[in-house]
């Protein structure tokens, strides 16, 4: 049994223009020390599955499916029980640090709430455990600076003390939700080594989510591409980027500029993302999709596993033949 | 077109160009003296006609405000920004808005650089109307048409308000407005940095076609390294305000000349999980100094694995390798 399973997940809003389906039948698996990508364009839906798992959709959000962390059901649990699981088991970590931290408390005491909220420390101890998870993250002078309110600290710093308060409960999976996309790269590498390093340490499963497929490429053993609320495929990121079997997928992999490849003129994928009010009857890809027929405007393609593959599944009408 | 752009003369050419800031420091009193924030320190550098110059850095480098003082959207504080035999720096208001129309900007968030109270026609008509007042409304018209046509936008949303339309299309509008003067040059601050990948290669393509028909120059900022190198023929790297190298696109990427410009490349991650497997990061400690007191010597060298004595004491100057590549360092 994996240690996070989802099954069907689904999320949506009513607005008064009617119901929008954000996200639409996500499954997955995840093991205890593994890190999983999650990549899709803005509106793809990725940020409202993982707050759908955390408890976290607006007050118009409907989630529906299951997600079982260590076989116990959380989705959907009354606001007391997830309040113990959230930062003991599942924490999370936010594309923006400034905004996620709060501007008028000083760092020690964000942090210190933590523990002395769930493990009932004293406030000397729970600060005390804060200063090591600083150092942890490598904040230099973690005694000092533990002491200052967030704008003091730079881009990348911010994002080391959410890391750093994520982990004080020790939790068996990590959310991270763009945790490097405002970051300039040179800072982007430093986090993403702190991660890993971090993640071997205390053996986290970590689902990542991010647009950037390098940042995928490099610390992701499986990966999910999503597009327009619904999986695309699914498989282990190696075999994901050696031979993708969607076109959407592919389609995203050629239109990357890389640095180590030469390239005269970028491969588009014409048109633009779908308006979530108004989805394609079919495949959501379909109006932009080079392969696209008739059918795939009307059928909506399931999620199949691909001959000859253990772990990849893909959701397209279109053989691998045709798609050749 | 590379070999011709040597021999040709520079259309812009910046020579020790600065930009200071005056600073409040905390709990300063009313007569305290200023901070100075050196936010350009003495930049050169010569842009050929129908020439891709990209600039990176980290943010916080100097990038955006060297674009802007070139534009004399702020005032410098020395330097010279030669424009065909002008110098930029030292015209009255006047006199600059002849050479406005030569240079046009894109700006990177697409949405809130387009007047929300104004439609897209009105937009990308009022540089027309402003620099050329004697056109008729008929032939702006058709000019706007055609402009918008070129960048894909349809002719029956010309009527059309900014947020009706998606990220990708408003920052065609953009470029759309900046092309109806026809310009010789366009600053793309961050063009794509707010769009997603499938949309960012389609603008990326279509600065690249307009750039090849219509002889632009492009100076093109951003902190993506992978889209720098792909649409750039040279590429300038800056740190806290300095030049740390300039050299041609290619060469940069193969032999990095400044261990910044190396750390830059080294971090970019790549979409293949094979070469990001076997690739080195050279991972630099700490962070960014406070440009309100830059390490003295090479800004660099605080974060710099090969940093010797001389780095603290010498500023390192811009020299030339002979094969065309500039670089600021003592030790290479």
């Amino acid at each position: 049994m994996a240690l996070l399973e989802v099954r069907d997940l689904s999320v949506k809003f009513d607005t008064p223009d009617g119901t929008v389906t954000a996200v639409d039948g996500i499954s997955f698996d995840l093991n205890a020390g593994e890190t999983l990508g999650v990549v899709g364009e803005s509106g793809s839906g990725k940020s409202q599955t993982v707050f759908a798992m955390m408890g976290l959709l607006a007050q118009n959000g409907n989630a529906t499916g299951s997600v079982k962390l260590d076989g116990q059901e959380i989705l959907n649990l009354p606001l007391t029980q997830l309040n113990k699981i959230r930062a003991e088991k599942i924490a999370m970590i936010f594309q923006d640090p400034m905004t996620c931290l709060n501007p008028y408390l000083k760092v020690s005491d964000q942090m210190a709430e933590v523990l002395t909220h769930h493990h009932g420390l004293s406030k000397s101890d729970a600060v005390k455990r804060s200063v090591d998870l600083l150092d942890a993250v490598r904040i230099p002078e973690a005694k000092k600076r533990i002491n200052m309110y967030p704008h003091e600290f730079s881009g990348g710093m911010r994002q080391r003390v959410m890391i750093a308060m994520s982990l004080l409960c020790k939790p068996d999976v990590l959310i991270a939700d763009e945790p490097t996309t405002a970051l300039d790269v040179t800072v982007q590498a430093q986090i993403m080594d702190l991660m890993s390093d971090l993640q071997k340490e205390f053996n986290m499963a970590i689902v990542l989510i991010t647009h950037d497929l390098g940042v995928v490429a490099g610390s992701c053993k499986e990966t999910l591409v999503m597009y327009g609320g619904q999986q695309m495929e699914y498989g282990t990121t190696e075999g994901l980027f050696e031979m993708p079997t969607h076109p959407y997928t592919m389609g995203l992999l050629k239109a990357v500029p890389r640095l180590d490849v030469e390239s005269a003129k970028l491969a588009t994928i014409p048109g633009s993302p779908p308006n979530m009010m108004n989805m394609p009857k079919g495949c959501p890809f379909a109006p932009r999709c080079d392969f696209a027929d008739a059918t795939c405007f009307e059928r909506r393609p399931t999620l199949d596993g691909v001959a000859g593959r253990k772990v990849r599944r893909r959701a397209c009408l279109k053989s691998l033949e045709e798609l050749a | 077109m590379n070999d011709q752009s040597k021999i040709a003369a520079p259309l812009l050419s910046v020579r020790d160009l600065k930009v200071w800031f005056g600073i409040k420091p905390d709990g300063a009193m009313p007569w305290t003296p200023n901070d100075t924030l050196k936010a350009v320190d003495g930049v050169d550098f010569d842009l050929m006609p129908g020439e891709t110059l990209g600039i990176v850095g980290e943010s916080g480098c100097g990038k955006s405000t060297l674009a802007r003082a070139i534009m004399r959207m702020v005032p410098a504080e020395a330097g010279t920004v030669m424009w065909l035999g002008d110098d930029l720096l030292t015209l009255s208001k006047r006199e600059m808005n002849v050479h406005r129309k030569e240079m046009q900007m894109i700006f990177q968030d697409p949405l809130a650089s387009l007047n929300p109270r104004m439609t897209i026609g009105q937009i990308v008509a009022e540089p027309l109307k402003t620099h050329f007042p004697d056109l008729s409304g008929s032939e702006v018209k058709a000019r706007v048409r055609e402009v918008l046509d070129r960048v894909g936008i349809l002719p029956n949303m010309i009527n059309r308000y900014p947020h009706e339309f998606s990220g990708g299309q408003c920052q065609r509008i953009g470029i759309a407005r900046a092309l109806v003067v026809k310009p010789k040059m366009i600053i793309c601050d961050e063009p794509v940095s707010a769009l997603d990948v499938s949309i960012q290669a389609q603008v990326i393509n279509l600065l690249m076609e307009l750039q090849e028909e219509m002889g632009l120059s492009l100076i093109f900022i951003a902190h993506d390294l992978s889209v720098v190198k792909h649409i750039s023929t040279r590429v300038m790297v800056l740190y806290l305000g300095n030049v740390m190298e300039i050299s041609e696109s290619d060469q940069l990427y193969r032999a990095p000349g400044h261990p910044y410009t190396e750390a830059l490349i080294s971090a970019v991650p790549i979409p293949d999980p094979k070469a990001e497997a076997s690739k080195e990061v050279m991972i630099l400690d700490a962070d960014l100094p406070s440009p309100l007191s830059p390490p003295s010597g090479c800004v660099f060298r605080t974060r710099c694995p090969h940093a010797k004595e001389i780095c603290a004491q010498e500023k390192p100057l811009l020299t030339d390798r002979g094969n065309g590549q500039q670089v600021a360092c003592h030790l290479r």
